[in-house]
């Protein structure tokens, strides 16, 4: 099985080139061919206008889903408290199932639940499914898989959301496993493709200098996890939802039994909710150091917002873990972001570019930051800064 | 004790670069690594070795290549290596290869603990993990940061969380996911790694039928998730690069922020 390219064909046009996502096509002379890397994955196929890439993998039978129906969110809840990301997901569930022309459900496992329900529908569900019980109070993976896997099996969803916390990415796999199903990690965007009405994953890809859309055609749900903040909730007025008390019996599977919380620990440093900030001064690689993140503080201060840092800042040990902004930390939108000495990889951006105001601090004028900042300072942050401070006299 | 370590061979894409004028990454001359995050589960069950003298084996599923991050394994002090490559493993999702993942683990057969990073540089999903553990059956924890102690076909484990952090007993065999250790991975020693680059080295290849696998089940045919298509970040504005002395520039950019009563 492969693909190679038909040289009398190839017009040299390198369109294969670029919409090759593994980098697995080159130019020998005027002519295009793939290199021993390739997998086959087909999308120097739909790009060549030449028909000169050919392959002999069959393409596969798309089994036949019309029984799975509605946008389903598996909400998260703690305490009583259900965690803003199962909002924000029921808001894009909203618009996916509008377009679909379907319903959005919602599954919330845990214990103390009930009370969310009004909330639930409130922010756009139309059917919940509570499965409450004591045993779901402290959470394991092993017992959610259990019950949640259950539910989707009865409730057939087309798609199925889920936060990308800690919780949610432990969760979302074996789930996916579990169901058979397909699943896209850490999704920016979510949108349905038109004619064939499936669920298109856009996620930042391979090292992250590529956004990456995706597709599970071979099996349902359609599975993606969404960082906190990506999304946007969306109240709906008047809503009147259905409400399943769905009765739990926790299977002792071995995978069950054999795990067991001996402790949990809260702390509260850990609870830093960027997104609610209205100013955010960050720090990359280029602040240097402890130095560059005290003006950044005093920035911070100076607006009345957070600190937050890029991944690296975080693995250099300048700001904490909870305060990394990006792909593998926050999404955050605030009003003003302020991007100091941080060159902009594609990972920090997710987490950023949707903020209202954006201004850019960095040495390098060709830094990918000012691609996304309103306004942008060409200079090295540790006179600009102090410049600020002085003349909002501070 | 039996430990399989799974690591990974990624490329170090804090070196990854942009062409500047096709916005493609630029892939040549970047070194390929072993996945930070399966170093520090490699850390662990090293650790786990000198303590009770686990066997650790050290397993990677990618191209022929993927050969010298198992000889690192063996240089920092794993028992045995098995590299499993195959035409056919090309293009896997994460349901593709947490199945050939699972199959050689059922292959390998007598373990007691499954160890791998928390997630790889070059993907960032945290999948594959935690599907090994639901295709084998295992109990699972996530972002595991320390290994309090092992006893009794028990291990006490400690991780992290968005609140904070939980410990967690689980009865072996089990997998674990690592993350953030607190002590830095150990390099490997020269002796090992010349015994590793030896032809009579103790890494085993396997391929496709070695782990009983169909063809369909593998790969790019055996996944349940396609990239549709690849394309550049959005740039979404056009900055405005704000020109003078520092005072100048300062003083334009504040002004603006008043402008839009962002102070």
């Amino acid at each position: 099985m492969g693909v190679w390219i038909d040289s009398e064909l190839c017009n040299g046009c390198k369109r294969c080139l670029k919409a090759c996502p593994y980098d697995a096509v080159a130019m020998r002379g005027d002519k295009a061919v793939i290199l021993e890397h390739c997998t086959a994955c087909g999308a120097c196929i739909e790009a060549c206008r030449q028909d000169a890439v050919k392959t002999d993998v069959v393409a596969r039978e798309i089994p036949d889903f019309s029984d799975h129906r509605g946008v389903w969110v598996l909400a998260e809840a703690q305490g009583g408290e259900l965690n803003p990301v199962s909002l924000e997901l029921l808001g894009e569930a909203q618009e996916l199932a509008r377009t679909l022309g379907q319903k959005v459900g919602v599954i919330l496992p845990g214990w103390d639940i009930a009370g969310l329900a009004p909330t639930l529908a409130r922010f756009g569900a139309a059917k919940i499914c509570l499965a409450e019980d004591k045993a779901l109070a402290t959470y394991r993976v092993e017992i959610y898989t259990e019950i949640v896997a259950e539910l989707v099996a009865e409730y057939k969803p087309d798609i199925l959301l889920i936060g990308a916390t800690s919780r949610g990415r432990e969760l979302a796999p074996r789930l996916a496993r579990r169901l058979k199903a397909g699943l896209t990690a850490d999704c920016t965007m979510l949108e349905i493709d038109p004619d064939e009405k499936i669920l298109l994953q856009t996620r930042p890809a391979f090292g992250g200098n590529v956004m990456a859309t995706i597709a599970s055609r071979y099996s349902r749900p359609q599975m993606a996890t969404v960082r906190p903040g990506v999304m946007q909730p969306c109240e709906c007025e008047g809503s009147q939802a259905e409400i399943i008390n769905h009765l739990v019996k926790v299977p002792e599977t071995p995978a069950v039994a054999a795990a067991k919380v001996l402790e949990v620990v809260r702390e509260a440093k850990r609870k830093v909710r960027l997104n609610e900030a209205k100013v955010i001064v960050a720090g990359g690689r280029g602040t240097g150091g402890e130095m560059g993140f005290k003006l950044i503080e005093k920035l911070a201060e100076g607006f009345g917002g957070e600190v937050a840092g890029t991944r690296i800042a975080v693995e250099e040990g300048w700001v904490p873990v909870e305060r990394q902004v990006g792909q593998t930390g926050q999404a955050v939108r605030p009003e003003l972001y302020i991007a100091c000495g941080i060159s902009g990889a594609v990972q920090h951006r997710a987490g950023m570019q949707d903020s209202r105001y954006i201004i850019a601090i960095n040495k390098d004028p060709g830094a990918p930051i000012f691609s996304v900042a309103d306004w942008g300072i060409v200079g090295d942050l540790h006179q600009i800064i102090p410049e600020m401070l002085t003349q909002m006299a501070l | 004790m039996k430990i399989v370590v799974l690591i990974k061979q990624v490329p170090d894409t804090t070196e990854v670069k942009l062409d500047k004028k096709t916005g493609n990454l630029i892939r040549e001359g970047v070194d390929s690594i072993v996945n930070p995050d399966d170093r520090q589960a490699l850390e662990l069950a090293l650790q786990l070795k000198d303590d009770c003298q686990a066997m650790v084996t050290a397993v990677s599923m990618g191209p022929p290549q993927a050969v010298d991050v198992l000889s690192e394994a063996l240089g920092m002090g794993c028992d045995a290596a098995v590299l499993l490559t195959d035409r056919a493993f090309a293009g896997a999702d994460t349901w593709a290869t947490s199945t050939t993942l699972g199959k050689a683990i059922e292959k390998i057969g007598d373990f007691d603990l499954i160890l791998c990073g928390y997630q790889a540089i070059d993907g960032d999903t945290a999948q594959t993990g935690p599907q090994i553990a639901e295709y084998l059956g295992l109990p699972q924890a996530c972002y595991v940061d320390n290994i309090e102690n092992v006893e009794a076909g028990k291990i006490t484990v400690t991780r992290r969380n968005d609140e904070g952090y939980e410990r967690l007993s689980l009865t072996l065999p089990a997998l674990l996911t690592v993350s953030k250790i607190t002590v830095a991975p150990r390099y490997p020693m020269m002796g090992n790694l010349i015994d590793a680059g030896c032809e009579d080295a103790a890494i085993q290849i396997w391929n496709a039928v070695d782990i009983g696998a169909l063809n369909s089940e593998l790969g790019m045919e055996g996944s349940l998730t396609q990239v549709v298509k690849t394309f550049s970040p959005k740039t979404k504005r056009a900055g405005e690069l704000l020109e003078g002395d520092v005072p100048e520039m300062v003083s334009e950019l504040l002004g603006k922020v008043r402008q839009a009563h962002l102070i």
